[in-house]
């Protein structure tokens, strides 16, 4: 293993360790929260289309919000101040404490203080600063960063926090339950906000027309550091700008259910500061609480730190959008594995991080996790404000490609005929340039196989390129689909009532065959006409990789050799769902709007085409029923969910008269070829090992999957490969559709 | 507001007692001892801002940090609730309700039947123009204050502990 996938797999490994439990239970906690909590809500679909138009337009016009906003605040009596960056915003904060003799700054709990490091700074001017927020006091006892952009603790069991206080603090009678950590936090904490000097916040959102602020808190903290302190200052980055108060209700309905799985949090105050309101004066009980809060003084300091580059910037403006919600590193498997601490960056945790980092610390800390998004796309749907955060992640890592070295060993260039001008590592070169790998593998099958597999090839390829030698690598097959198909003598059915081109995504037709001849008949019987021609790689493997340029011009080659049929009138069926959606959501971006659309409207799934033709009229007795109630677990792609397609799979068996029972994880952990990689392996197992004992449990005749990471891995787990869905469903052979050469 | 509809009440009641929100009605004039019962003393509170109700004698207004500090119960008004989540809406005021309804034990707030609205849209549109106008600063409450980040669920991380709400018909 190289030094660094090594020391990778190290930090991953000691990281699943100690805190992958604690993170496991509470993201899968908050993950299903979100699914319970968006449920219930009629017009879900609605409020994300409105809070992405709110967002879009305030972006859009961010340089005259800002305007608009600090005439605002100044007019109601606060002050604003535009950070260029953190030590700009710092050095104001230090100087707005230090005129008013400040000793001791409270703060309730804010992401953006955290990019600022905004305590470190006025630590080392002596000023003490105290964390309300819970989690947040947690770390700062303990010494640690946060490892979730919500639950910043999460990473901490209660036994953990308990050690923590006890030893920290040597209570007189030592704390145990969770109820006794909270209210020893809750008096300590609460005399450090008595006799606080100056209060912290943040913002989730501040509108331009009235200079309210909102937050989005449960604890009751954030309301105790604005309303007992003269002085409150709100740090938040320009994008938390909207427009007017009416704006927030879409962000307010969605905010909470998208995180934690709370319909609403306890606490959404609206602040429009400097508050109406009486401050507190503990030392002196005699003091009255009335008042329109004269003495109050209100400092905004909106912080740039890269915000306005990234609005410039066409693949990472989006990120700007991010209302900080955490439902993309919830919904994650990897990340509810590792958690922020190894899915993170300096500051920010979690598939958008990547955005963010990239924006506001550079490109090198985006580096550190980048490789951690697979892609899967379950981000995609759970994302309040529809963020495509697989493209920013793919963005980003061709980025990162790019500036790095370009590998000196010749031994795989051959292997390497991309389009990359630039330098993705060996690994990334070998993965994302599968299609002739796959080309030769089946040309020099099997003895392509033995050698692959061999110890001596293992040895290497794990040393070159990081394929961990623990996985068998895939079976290519002497025979492609293509070829099978092209020497059969089957007779086209006549008159048939739909023409379909069967898309040979590689895998299916290098090395998973049989599904491909499964497609063929299933789709004959149900009174198809099929053809296979010979069409490219769709470019998920270079996409993957962040060879952006490789994928276009696969996708351009894939558009101009689908492109005839489809005008013909033709179907496209696709088996492999990845590849699918790059035909329906990445091709958007990789090829001309026209050629993109006319193919993602004929394009579709092998099972939902099949549920078509039998809503259609076609008849499911052609298909293989099931005998005497046969059960199936079945495991749908990640990719597939995202776009909606696994249902038509669940109705087409249960049509069949099967008894189905899914697995509910986001994803198998494969994810194309992460779980390949020597530094992500056992994490790519632990992130299985959820959907092992689910497909276990389940106690089905047959487990079945959609995908081919989820069949690879599925069969690293089970010891058993799964069958694709129309692989079960498909009549058997016959002499006709299976005469071969 | 208008009349608010049977449909939208128990809404807000079912959606109240999920959070472990008790609800009591009272008429106007029967508010002050309905209040009497549900505090636990010693209670401040801030005056209730429409003619026909009251607090009771036993609540005190007006009151030091020492009162407030020292009181379990503190009672305030809700100037408008959300049925869809039950939701109350508590206004900063010069009075002092947002001390007062924050640093008790436990929080009991006086809402007008008629202030309910159905849902979140209803309540921003007349936030909205509320907020521009005034450019005053409330708390949209709902349930009790809590937080899971010491491994559980606990009520009253640093807010009240439990909510009651005087519902007044």
């Amino acid at each position: 293993m190289s030094l660094s996938r090594e020391s990778k797999a190290e930090h991953i490994r000691h990281i699943m360790q100690t805190e992958g439990n604690a993170v496991a239970e509470n993201t899968r906690g908050f993950n299903q929260g979100r699914y319970d909590s968006v449920a219930k809500l009629e017009a879900y679909d609605e409020l994300k289309d409105e809070a992405r138009e709110i967002k879009e337009d305030a972006i859009e016009r961010l340089p005259e919000l800002i305007d608009e906003l600090t005439e605002t605040v100044e007019a109601n009596g606060g002050t604003v101040y535009i950070a260029e960056d953190a030590a700009d915003a710092n050095e104001y904060v230090a100087q707005v404490c230090d005129e008013k003799s400040a000793d001791r700054l409270v703060k309730s709990k804010s992401m953006t203080s955290e990019e600022i490091e905004v305590n470190e700074h006025l630590e080392a001017q002596g000023m003490d600063v105290v964390e309300t927020d819970l989690g947040e006091w947690v770390l700062q006892i303990a010494d640690e960063a946060p490892s979730h952009i919500v639950a910043p603790a999460l990473h901490k069991s209660r036994a953990e926090i308990a050690t923590l206080f006890n030893e920290y603090f040597e209570p007189e009678e030592e704390l145990e339950t969770a109820e006794e950590l909270t209210m020893f936090a809750r008096e300590q904490l609460g005399e450090l906000i008595e006799g606080a000097d100056v209060g912290m916040t943040g913002a989730n959102f501040i509108t331009a027309d009235s200079g309210t602020m909102a937050l989005v808190t449960s604890e009751g903290n954030a309301r105790k550091t604005v309303t007992v302190p003269e002085t409150q200052i709100a740090v938040a980055g320009v994008e938390k700008v909207i427009p007017t108060v009416e704006d927030l209700q879409p962000f307010i309905e969605l905010i909470g259910r998208s995180g934690t799985g709370q319909d609403i949090t306890s606490y959404i105050s609206l602040l429009t500061p400097p508050l109406n309101s009486p401050t507190m004066n503990f030392d002196d009980p005699d003091s009255s609480v009335s008042g329109a809060g004269e003495d109050r003084e209100f400092h905004l300091v909106l912080i740039d730190n890269g915000r306005m580059e990234m609005r410039e910037d066409e693949h990472l403006k989006e990120t700007l959008y991010c209302i900080r919600c955490s439902a993309c590193a919830n919904t994650c498997a990897n990340f509810q594995s590792v958690g922020g601490h190894v899915f993170g960056g300096e500051t920010y945790s979690g598939g958008i991080a990547t955005g963010w980092e990239a924006g506001v610390h550079g490109q090198e800390s985006a580096a550190e996790f980048n490789d951690l998004c697979t892609g899967c796309s379950r981000c995609v749907e759970a994302c309040p404000v529809k963020i495509d955060i697989p493209w920013i992640n793919t963005v980003v890592r061709d980025r990162i490609n790019s500036g790095a070295d370009v590998p000196v060993e010749t031994l795989v260039d051959g292997l390497t005929p991309d389009t990359e001008t630039s330098g993705p590592g060996l690994q990334k070169r070998l993965f994302g340039n599968f299609e002739l790998l796959a080309k030769l593998g089946s040309a020099f099958a099997p003895l392509s196989n033995w050698v692959a597999n061999s110890p001596p090839s293992s040895y290497l390829l794990e040393e070159i390129a990081g394929v961990d030698r623990r996985r068998d690598l895939p079976k290519f097959q002497r025979t492609t689909l293509v070829e099978w198909f092209e020497s059969r003598d089957a007779v086209p059915p006549a008159d048939p009532d739909r023409k379909v081109v069967l898309y040979p995504d590689l895998y299916t037709n290098y090395m998973m065959v049989d599904r491909g001849k499964a497609a063929v008949r299933a789709l004959e019987a149900l009174g198809v006409e099929v053809l296979i021609p010979p069409v490219s790689g769709a470019g998920r493997a270079p996409l993957s990789q962040g060879m952006i340029d490789t994928a276009r011009s696969k996708a351009e080659g894939v558009v101009d050799q689908l492109g005839p049929y489809v005008e013909a009138g033709y179907d496209v069926v696709v088996i492999e769902p990845s590849d699918l959606a790059m035909f329906r959501e990445d091709y958007a971006r990789l090829v001309p709007q026209e050629q993109y659309e006319s193919l993602a409207e004929q394009s579709y799934e092998i099972l939902e085409y099949v549920y078509g033709l039998l809503a259609n009229g076609a008849d499911a007795d052609s298909l293989n029923l099931a005998t005497d109630g046969e059960t199936v677990a079945y495991h749908a792609h990640c990719q597939q969910r995202t776009m909606g397609l696994d249902e038509y799979s669940l109705a087409v068996l249960d049509e069949c008269g099967y008894t189905v029972t899914t697995s509910d994880v986001e994803c198998c952990g494969m994810a194309g070829s992460f779980g390949y990689k020597e530094q992500y392996y056992e994490l790519a197992m632990d992130v299985g090992s959820n959907l092992e004992s689910q497909l276990r449990a389940a106690d089905c005749d047959h487990v079945i999957a959609s995908g081919t990471s989820c069949t690879e891995q599925i069969g690293d787990l089970l010891g058993d490969e799964p069958f694709h869905v129309i692989e079960l469903l498909a009549p058997q052979p016959t002499q006709t559709t299976e005469e071969t050469l | 507001m208008s009349q608010i509809t049977a449909k939208t009440y128990d809404q807000f009641t079912a959606a109240v007692g999920s959070y472990g929100v008790d609800i009591t009605t009272a008429e106007p004039e029967g508010v002050a001892d309905v209040i009497e019962e549900l505090v636990d003393p010693p209670a401040v509170g801030t005056p209730l801002p429409w003619d026909d109700v009251a607090l009771p004698d036993t609540v005190q207004t007006e009151p030091t940090t020492g009162a407030v500090d020292e009181a379990v119960t503190g009672v305030t008004a809700a100037s408008l609730a959300i049925a869809e989540y039950g939701s109350i809406l508590l206004r900063m005021d010069e009075d002092g309700s947002e001390p007062v309804s924050l640093f008790n034990d436990l929080h009991v707030a006086v809402l007008r039947e008629e202030d309910i609205v159905p849902d979140m849209a209803a309540a921003f549109e007349w936030l909205g123009p509320e907020l521009r106008d005034t450019r005053d600063s409330a708390i949209l409450a709902t349930g009790p204050s809590a937080t899971a980040d010491m491994g559980a669920l606990v009520q009253g991380a640093h807010g009240p502990k439990q909510v009651k709400v005087v519902v007044v018909t």
